[in-house]
C-alpha cells in the first residue's frame, strides 16, 4: 500500500516537471550534424555558441557524425528512420546525391519563406555555382570550401637558380617544364608532385581551361550525361606529365594529400599541388625550408583561364521539420554568412570567407598583406565569371567516378595503360555508373 | 554415460532455445534477408526511389571486369595470406616447443600481435613500409637500392597487405598448433627418436599428421579472416589501390556501399560474398576434412 503511494507520488512528480517544461517558453532546438573534427570542431562549436548567445528562441546542437563519408551515412540512416537533423553537411561530391534525395529544403527557398532578402550577388560566385540547380537556384548552404593551388620550395628553386613565381598571375605549362627539369638538374630527386590527381590534374585542370568534363553542361543540365575527359587537351595533360616521370620532373605520390605531402617536406619534390587547407598543414610542419604559393599552372594557349572550382561542403537544410523550426534554422544560416563569422572561420581554417564583403572586410584591415598565401586561392578562383564549363560538375555516384578516374590513372603512372586507353577506359567505365544512376531516379 | 534432462513439459524447451533463436533471426537473418532484397532492387540512398530489377545487378557485376579481376585479387590474397600465417606460425610452433628455458616468456610475447586490431597493424607496417615516410621502406632504398614503390606498383602493394595481414594471424595460428603440438603423447615422439628417426622425420610423420585436425580448423579460420578482417589493413594501408590491384572484395564492398552509396550493387556483392565463403567452407568440410587424422 505504502509502495502505491510512493509510486502515484512520483509519477505524478514527473508530470509536473514534464508539464512545466512545457509551458515555459523553451527554445527550439535546431540540429546541425557535421563533419568538422578536431580543431575545426572547436572552431564549429565556437560559432554555434556565438549563434546561441546572441538570441534567446533557438538552440542549435552542434553534432559531429564522424568524416564526410560517415556524415552523409548517418544523415541517410537518419531520413530513411524519419529522424532527421534540421541541417546536414555533405560534401561537394555528394551534391547531386543529395538534391535528388526528395529530402532536402533549397536554401534558396528556405531563406525567402523567412523573410530573408539575401544579395546572393555578393557570394564568391564559383562557390555558390557548385551548389546551384540548372536554374541557378541555391540549393545548398556552402559552408566550407577550397581550391588547388601549387606550393613550391623557395631554397630549392633560389638554388637551382628559377625566379620565384607570382601569386597572381599563373605560369603556364611550358615554363612548368623548364622550371622542373632546372629543379632535377640541380640535383632534387623530384620535380612535381600532386595530391587528390583526379580533383587537381582532371576536374580543375577541366575547367581553368573550360573543357567540359561531362556532357550537359557537366551534367546540370540532365542525367544522361556522359563524360569527356577522353578529350585530346586532357589526354595530352596526362600524357605530359607520364613523359615527365621518366627523369622525375613528375612522380606519384598516392591518391591522397599524405604521400604528396611527405615529398615536399622531404624536399623530394620542389612543386606541390594540394588543396588550400593544405596552409595550415605546411605551416605546421614545415621547419627547414622556405615556401610559397603561386597559382596553378595554365596552358600556354589559354590566353584567359577560367576560374578553378571547389572542393569542401554545404549545409544542407532537411525536409520534415515545422515552420518555426525553419526559421530558426534560417537564422543560423543567416548568422553563419555575417561578416564577423566567415572572417573569423576562414581566418581560423584558411577556407574560403563565402561573401565578398566579408573578403573585403579582411582586405581592408591588411589580414591578406599579413598572410599572402591566403589569397591566392581566392584570386585564382575569382579571377573571372563561371561558365556553364567552369561552375563545377554535377555527377551521379561521383565518388565512384573519382575512384575510377584514380584507379585508371594509376595504370598509366604504372606502365600499364596508355593515356588514352585509360582515360577512354576511364569514360566507358563511368557511363556505366552515370546510366545506372539515371534508372534508379527514372 | 550421456547425461540426458528429460524436460516434462514440451513447450520448454523451445522457450529455452527461445533467446538464441531471436538473436539469430534478428541479426543474422533478418540483415541477410534485407541484403537479399536489397540486390534485387535500384535504389537511391534514402529509399525513396526503388525500382525491382530482378538479378540486373548481378548481371552487371559480372560483365564488370573489374569486378571479376577483385574476385582474382582476393583469392590471391587469401591463399597468400593463409599460407604466409600458417607455415609461419607453424614453423615457430616447432621451434617454440623445443625452447626449454623461458619457454613461458617467448609463447607470450609471441602471441601479443594477436591483440592488435588490424587497422593498428596496417598502420604499423605502412609506417615501416610506405615509400615516402615508411622507415624501412627509406632504408632498403638508400643501402640496397631497391626501388620499393607500393603506392605505384600493385606487387608491391599486395606484398604489402599481406605481410600486414598475415603478421598478425601467426600469432593465432601459433597459440593453435602449440596446443595441438601439446597434445600429442611424448612417447610416440621419444620412441621414433630412439628408433633413430631425423627431428625432420619425426616432424614430417609424426607432428603433422597428429597436427591434422588443427591444421584444418586453422586453415578454414584463416582463410574466413582474409575474406573479411583484413578489411582493416586494407582500409588503412592501400585503400585498394593502385589501380584496384587490392580491391578486395569485402573493401569492394564497402566503397560502393558505404562510400559510394551504390546500395543495389554492394548488396548484390555481399550475396555473392556470403555464397563464396558458404561454397569455401563447405568444400572443406568435405574434401579437406577426409584427409584429416583425428586422434580417437
Amino acid at each position: 500500500m505504502k509502495n502505491r503511494r510512493l509510486l502515484m507520488f512520483s509519477m505524478f512528480l514527473v508530470l509536473v516537471v514534464f508539464s512545466a517544461g512545457q509551458v515555459m517558453a523553451k527554445p527550439i532546438t535546431i540540429n546541425w550534424w557535421h563533419a568538422m573534427r578536431s580543431a575545426r570542431g572547436e572552431i564549429c562549436n565556437y560559432m554555434i555558441k556565438q549563434f546561441n548567445e546572441s538570441q534567446d528562441k533557438y538552440v542549435v546542437v552542434g553534432t559531429n557524425k564522424g568524416n564526410y563519408d560517415e556524415t552523409v551515412n548517418a544523415g541517410v540512416a537518419a531520413i530513411r528512420a524519419k529522424k532527421q537533423p534540421h541541417i546536414l553537411q555533405s560534401f561537394e561530391v555528394g551534391t547531386q546525391t543529395m538534391m535528388l534525395s526528395g529530402a532536402i529544403y533549397p536554401v534558396y527557398k528556405l531563406m525567402k519563406d523567412a523573410g530573408y532578402d539575401v544579395n546572393w550577388k555578393d557570394y564568391l560566385q564559383p562557390v555558390l555555382s557548385y551548389y546551384m540547380n540548372s536554374d541557378g537556384n541555391l540549393m545548398s548552404m556552402p559552408f566550407n570550401s577550397s581550391t588547388p593551388v601549387m606550393y613550391y620550395n623557395v631554397d630549392l628553386f633560389k638554388k637551382a637558380g628559377i625566379p620565384l613565381l607570382s601569386k597572381s598571375e599563373a605560369i603556364t605549362w611550358d615554363d612548368m617544364e623548364e622550371i622542373t627539369a632546372k629543379l632535377v638538374k640541380s640535383g632534387v630527386p623530384g620535380g612535381l608532385v600532386t595530391a587528390w590527381q583526379s580533383w587537381t590534374q582532371i576536374e580543375n585542370y577541366s575547367a581553368i581551361h573550360n573543357i567540359p568534363f561531362a556532357t550537359k553542361a557537366n551534367g546540370y543540365e540532365g542525367l544522361d550525361c556522359e563524360l569527356t575527359i577522353n578529350n585530346d587537351k586532357v589526354v595530352n595533360h596526362i600524357a605530359r606529365l607520364k613523359s615527365w616521370m621518366a627523369d622525375g620532373r613528375f612522380f606519384y605520390g598516392g591518391q591522397k594529400y599524405q604521400g604528396p605531402k611527405a615529398e615536399f617536406l622531404a624536399q623530394n619534390a620542389g612543386l606541390y599541388i594540394d588543396s588550400i587547407s593544405g596552409i595550415a598543414k605546411l605551416k605546421k610542419a614545415v621547419k627547414d625550408f622556405k615556401w610559397d604559393v603561386a597559382p596553378l599552372p595554365v596552358e600556354s594557349w589559354m590566353k584567359e583561364p577560367q576560374n578553378s572550382i571547389i572542393g569542401g561542403a554545404s549545409n544542407w537544410v532537411l525536409k520534415g521539420h515545422s515552420k518555426k523550426e525553419y526559421e530558426g534554422v534560417a537564422a543560423f544560416l543567416d548568422f553563419l554568412a555575417t561578416n564577423r563569422m566567415q572572417g573569423y572561420w576562414h581566418m581560423q581554417t584558411g577556407y574560403f570567407p563565402i561573401t565578398l564583403t566579408s573578403y573585403k572586410g579582411l582586405k581592408d584591415v591588411g589580414y591578406f598583406d599579413a598572410n599572402p598565401f591566403q589569397e591566392v586561392g581566392i584570386k585564382q578562383m575569382t579571377r573571372r565569371e563561371p561558365t556553364k564549363i567552369s561552375r563545377g560538375l554535377r555527377l551521379g555516384y561521383f565518388i565512384q567516378i573519382r575512384n575510377i578516374i584514380n584507379e585508371e590513372l594509376e595504370l598509366v603512372w604504372n606502365d600499364s595503360k596508355t593515356p588514352q586507353e585509360a582515360l577512354d577506359n576511364a569514360v566507358k567505365r563511368s557511363n556505366i555508373k552515370l546510366r545506372e544512376f539515371e534508372k534508379t531516379y527514372k | 554415460m550421456i547425461k540426458r534432462s528429460i524436460f516434462k513439459s514440451r513447450l520448454l524447451p523451445y522457450l529455452l532455445i527461445f533467446p538464441q533463436i531471436l538473436v539469430t533471426v534478428a541479426f543474422f537473418y533478418w540483415p541477410a534477408a534485407q541484403g537479399l532484397m536489397q540486390s534485387l532492387m535500384l535504389s537511391d540512398p534514402f529509399g525513396m526511389h526503388n525500382t525491382f530489377v530482378w538479378f540486373d545487378n548481378f548481371i552487371a557485376l559480372f560483365k564488370d571486369p573489374l569486378y571479376l579481376r577483385s574476385v582474382v585479387t582476393t583469392l590471391l590474397f587469401s591463399a597468400a595470406t593463409a599460407f604466409v600465417s600458417i607455415s609461419l606460425g607453424l614453423f615457430i610452433a616447432t621451434m617454440a616447443n623445443r625452447a626449454l628455458r623461458v619457454k613461458a616468456l617467448i609463447r607470450t610475447l609471441l602471441i601479443w600481435p594477436y591483440a592488435v586490431a588490424p587497422a593498428i597493424s596496417g598502420i604499423l607496417w605502412l609506417f615501416l613500409l610506405h615509400p615516402s615516410y615508411g622507415v624501412v621502406a627509406l632504408a632498403i632504398k638508400r643501402w640496397f637500392g631497391v626501388d620499393w614503390n607500393p603506392v605505384l606498383r600493385a606487387g608491391d602493394a599486395l606484398t604489402m597487405v599481406v605481410m600486414a595481414s598475415a603478421w598478425k594471424e601467426i600469432s593465432y595460428n601459433f597459440v593453435f598448433f602449440m596446443a595441438g603440438m601439446q597434445s600429442i603423447p611424448k612417447s610416440l615422439i621419444e620412441a621414433a627418436a630412439m628408433d633413430g628417426a631425423s627431428p625432420f622425420r619425426r616432424f614430417w610423420s609424426i607432428t603433422m599428421p597428429l597436427l591434422t585436425p588443427t591444421l584444418f580448423f586453422v586453415t578454414v579460420m584463416n582463410i574466413i579472416y582474409a575474406f573479411f578482417e583484413t578489411f582493416g589493413v586494407i582500409h588503412t594501408v592501400t585503400q585498394g589501390g593502385p589501380g584496384g590491384s587490392t580491391n578486395i572484395l569485402v573493401y569492394k564492398v564497402y566503397q560502393d556501399g558505404f562510400i559510394g552509396l551504390n546500395l543495389g550493387s554492394s548488396a548484390a556483392q555481399s550475396i555473392v560474398l556470403m555464397s563464396l565463403i558458404i561454397l569455401i567452407t563447405v568444400l572443406q568440410f568435405k574434401y579437406v576434412e577426409r584427409k584429416v587424422q583425428y586422434t580417437g
